[in-house]
């Protein structure tokens, strides 16, 4: 009986010649393109319309409310000072660390791709770790982790600072757009521990491959919408 | 240490697979990657370093010098690390048609609330 090509395994032919989950995912990246542009164009309106403090690059005397960008306020009663709220020390150790995960991600695609061809004889230590799909999925799920640990440890020091999400436009806007923006990282974290559970149950293999792009593509486009985030929210005042 | 052909360019499994899904071309080596990431940090680190010269804070190159700065690590990213140098036409229109919509989005609110002005003459 004659059977109908199929050009790779668990896909069938499509009209494109390109396989529907990966068209997919890049028009899922496209939409959200256009949802955080949405929630980056609504910061960037309220930038610096809020009425009371605290603010991102500003102090702030909370009696008299007046702010300067030029450094702490004269003449403001002890303990009603505050500084501007964005640490950007610990934000450029979270962003390190996010873009380090975009490495790791790009080498656990790899050693997936990869994982069928045997090691040289003579293969040292770096290239069996190389060639570890596990290690790497489970550095980026860590890593991703630890990202999600430097964003919860600044909303919890902004809250005790008094900036909530009530506070001011600043606070609203600022913890809706990290807030979805974290939301994403966590969504992708679940999904490389699924990816991790399969691999330590079955193994990935070339021909999850695919799986494993389309994870990846998601998780580099978390990153390079956190490029932006980085810029526009935190460093440019 | 020889770990240069992660992704060997000879047809195979992977390739074929890749193929199939649009991949035009092969992926890069682990070396690409690891320029990539160097270069990633070294732009952060630069992106950092000048947030902390209050004098190049004031000056007019301030913010146009980072959003540049942002733009390359998002077009590297995109470009090796998203493998969009490498894939299939259709995915760049499906990405860059969107992103092109959203970058005139919020240029556009910007103009319309007067956070961006054109001052002629």
């Amino acid at each position: 009986m004659a059977t109908t090509a199929v050009p790779h395994a668990g896909h069938p032919p499509t009209s494109t010649g390109l396989d529907s989950r990966k068209i997919a995912i890049w028009a899922f990246i496209g939409s959200e393109c256009m949802l955080f542009a949405s929630l980056i164009s609504t910061y960037l309106i309220y930038k610096g319309r809020s009425r009371v403090g605290p603010f991102p690059h500003e102090w702030w005397c909370r009696t008299t409310n007046v702010a300067s960008l030029d450094g702490p306020i004269r003449n403001c009663p002890a303990g009603e000072l505050l500084k501007p709220i964005l640490d950007i020390p610990v934000t450029s150790q979270s962003t390190f660390v996010l873009l380090m995960s975009s490495l790791s991600m790009v080498l656990a695609l790899a050693a997936v791709e990869t994982k069928d061809r045997p090691l040289p004889a003579n293969a040292g230590l770096p290239d069996r770790l190389l060639a570890s799909s596990k290690l790497w999925l489970f550095a980026t799920a860590l890593l991703g982790a630890a990202f999600l640990c430097y964003q919860a440890y600044e909303f919890t020091s902004f809250v005790h600072e008094g900036l909530t999400i009530r506070t001011n436009l600043f606070g609203s806007s600022f913890f809706t757009l990290t807030g979805f923006h974290g939301a994403h990282v966590t969504a992708g974290v679940l999904w490389l521990v699924t990816l991790l559970a399969i691999d330590m149950r079955r193994g990935l293999g070339p021909r999850d491959a695919l799986l494993v792009d389309i994870s990846a593509l998601y998780w580099h486009f978390v990153d390079v919408v956190w490029i932006a985030i980085f810029t526009l929210i935190y460093l440019i005042r | 240490m020889a770990h240069e052909p992660l992704h060997p360019r000879s047809p195979d499994t992977v390739h074929g697979e890749h193929q199939a899904a649009g991949e035009v071309h092969g992926h890069p080596t682990w070396a690409t990657y690891k320029w990539v990431a160097l270069i990633l940090t070294v732009i952060t680190i630069v992106e950092v370093w000048v947030y902390y010269i209050p004098a190049f804070v004031a000056s007019r190159l301030f913010v146009p010098s980072l959003l540049i700065m942002s733009g390359v690590k998002f077009l590297i990213v995109v470009l090796f690390y998203m493998h969009l140098k490498y894939d299939h036409r259709l995915f760049r229109a499906l990405f860059t048609g969107p992103l092109l919509v959203a970058m005139l989005t919020i240029i556009g609110l910007m103009f319309l609330f007067a956070k961006l002005v054109i001052r002629a003459g």
